[in-house]
């Protein structure tokens, strides 16, 4: 398969960088103390913007990043523009092991909520292996995802139900709204190399999902192995949405809009949408987190997975009606 | 140089079916519903595994990047799953090729240009006539520039206009040489613009040759169960049932 093109829309990567530059210090600036470079200096503004919000900004992009290019493979990989990188129930399966660690205690302890997250995604990932085998069908690939899935809530809902104090209780419920709050470097890095080795297998994904616009069977006349493109899709959404998972709980609709909104600026291509998906991405969250900070509301910060499932619900069912006026 | 099965057992399927492409000849194969006439195209694009061999070489044997360079497949269902345009559709065959953009835009714009579709290229496949988008489709093939290429029906839903068109750019890929496999359902085309047929029935090849030797009125009673005519000069023939 050829693996080298020139990159097909430069113009809107370009304008998506410089949206994304635009932002980046709008949303170091924003928040409940804001910080202008044209008013009096703020107390502790260095350690705010450094500690608080360099940070929280970065995850954003990172997340963001692979969210977006996630969710333009699992289309291209599902050829449905409904698909979304929690099809896998990679997503699930992280956070029911983030629970586990709130449910036993260990989540105190540093990096424990992060490893049993990613536990939990590469329990995901062997599950997958372990339901669809060496089949390489599509269909059964994502029954065994949806089934993951399912499986993971039930028992994350069980861990709540049977949760050992109010305390624990309450960090689950918190934690599992994702949110990039309180977020310092350390996230940063554990979402930062896993995020960019699952970018690289995505890019390497590429022209086998162009392959795959003609069908399956199209496919692998042109040469796909369907069965190594399968694991390089599970391995590059496990590590991303595990990452992300593990540092900031579930965040939604990331990969379901992003990619609709960008397809049409491009030729379609599944492989062209992979790169402005993840400049797209990294601006939504970026926005989104910033919105977050300056909304007032009582009792905090408005959580970032529940605005975006606010947005991304409405959208999801716009969607639908205009594939369903599509089919009429 | 020949594409071929040999004793090609596919449980369910096929059972030790032998049969031959040859370059520069139209090949149909033809048969029944059910009789496997799509499982032995895939097996002869290289989909199915089995015993097929390209050149002398067993086909599972080569690179699929190799495979893929040599044989181009029109699968039945000719579905494109986003709204690329005719151009970007045809610059899909290029993806098994190495020899970069200048020499994969040249492939793609002869392709287009020996289907009629110059004025196209820009046009979405979702606005295309069922026509354009058969023509597009086989584009995507032929900017592959295979050495054989294999359609599985690719006449069903044109009109006959269309379908005529279709076929004289297929005897146009066996005059520049190429081998071409069509599977088809329409018995007077097979007879009219093929070379040769191969008949399977209930997975087996029950006969193989030059279609007005083969597709004679007693077979076309013993496998379809009809009684048919054949009318008309030889290449105009119609079946009359």
């Amino acid at each position: 398969m050829s693996g080298v093109r020139l990159p097909f829309g430069l113009g809107l990567n370009l304008t998506l960088l410089a949206l994304l530059l635009l932002a980046m210090p709008l949303s170091l600036l924003a928040g409940q103390v804001w910080i202008s470079p044209f008013a009096p200096p703020v107390r502790n503004a260095v350690p705010i913007l450094m500690e608080l919000r360099l940070p929280r900004a970065a995850l954003a992009l990172v997340l963001g990043a692979g969210l977006g290019a996630t969710g333009a493979a699992m289309q291209g990989y599902l050829r449905n523009p409904l698909a979304d990188p929690g099809l896998f129930g990679i997503a699930p399966m992280a956070a029911l092991g983030a629970v586990l660690s709130f449910y036993t205690g260990y989540a105190v302890q540093p990096f424990a909520l992060p490893l049993f997250a990613l536990v939990g995604a590469g329990a995901a990932m062997l599950l997958l292996g372990l339901v669809a085998g060496r089949s390489a069908s599509v269909g059964i690939f994502t029954l065994a995802g949806m089934m993951i899935a399912s499986l993971s809530g039930a028992l994350t809902s069980l861990a709540i139900s049977v949760s050992p104090n109010p305390f624990a209780l309450s960090e689950i419920v918190t934690w599992l709204m994702g949110a990039l709050e309180n977020r310092g470097w350390h996230e940063v890095w554990i979402a930062l190399v896993p995020t960019a080795l699952g970018l690289v297998l995505l890019a390497r994904c590429g022209p086998s999902l162009d392959a795959l616009t003609l069908g399956e069977a199209a496919a692998r006349s042109l040469g796909v192995d369907p069965v190594r493109l399968q694991w390089l899709m599970v391995a590059a959404t496990g590590l991303i949405v595990g990452s992300g998972v593990a540092v900031a709980g579930i965040i939604g609709f990331v990969g379901l809009m992003v990619p609709h909104m960008i397809r049409p600026f491009t030729d379609q291509r599944p492989s062209s949408l992979l790169l402005p998906s993840a400049l797209a991405g990294s601006l939504l969250l970026l926005v989104a987190d910033c919105l977050c900070r300056v909304i007032p509301l009582a009792g905090g910060e408005l959580r970032l997975g529940i605005a975006l499932s606010l947005a991304g619900a409405p959208f999801f069912l716009r969607l639908l009606i205009a594939l369903r006026r599509e089919l009429a | 140089m020949t594409l071929e099965a040999r004793d090609l057992t596919l449980p369910g399927r096929l059972e030790a079916v032998s049969a031959t492409l040859l370059p520069g000849e139209v090949t149909a194969i033809v048969g029944p519903n059910g009789a496997g006439k799509s499982s032995l195209l895939a097996a002869l694009a290289g989909l199915e595994g089995g015993t097929v061999q390209l050149d002398g070489r067993a086909l599972v044997d080569l690179p699929a990047r190799e495979r893929a360079c040599a044989i181009g497949y029109l699968p039945q269902a000719g579905d494109v799953a986003w709204n690329v345009s005719v151009e970007t559709l045809a610059q899909l065959g290029r993806l098994p090729h190495r020899t970069g953009l200048a020499e994969d835009s040249a492939e793609v714009a002869a392709a287009l240009a020996a289907l009629g579709l110059d004025h196209l290229r820009g046009r979405p496949v979702g606005q295309l006539s069922g026509g354009e988008r058969a023509r597009a489709l086989l584009a995507r093939v032929l900017a592959g520039t295979p050495r054989w290429v294999l359609a599985d029906e690719p006449l069903a839903s044109l009109d006959l206009a269309h379908q005529q068109t279709l076929l004289r750019h297929f005897r146009a890929l066996a005059a520049e040489g190429r081998g071409v496999g069509l599977v088809l359902h329409d018995l007077a085309q097979a007879m009219n613009h093929a070379d040769r047929v191969i008949v399977l029935s209930a997975g087996r090849v029950v006969a193989e040759g030059a279609p007005d030797t083969v597709l004679d009125e007693a077979l076309i009673g013993r496998i379809w169960g009809l009684s048919g005519r054949w009318l008309g000069e030889p290449r105009a023939r119609a079946l009359a049932c």
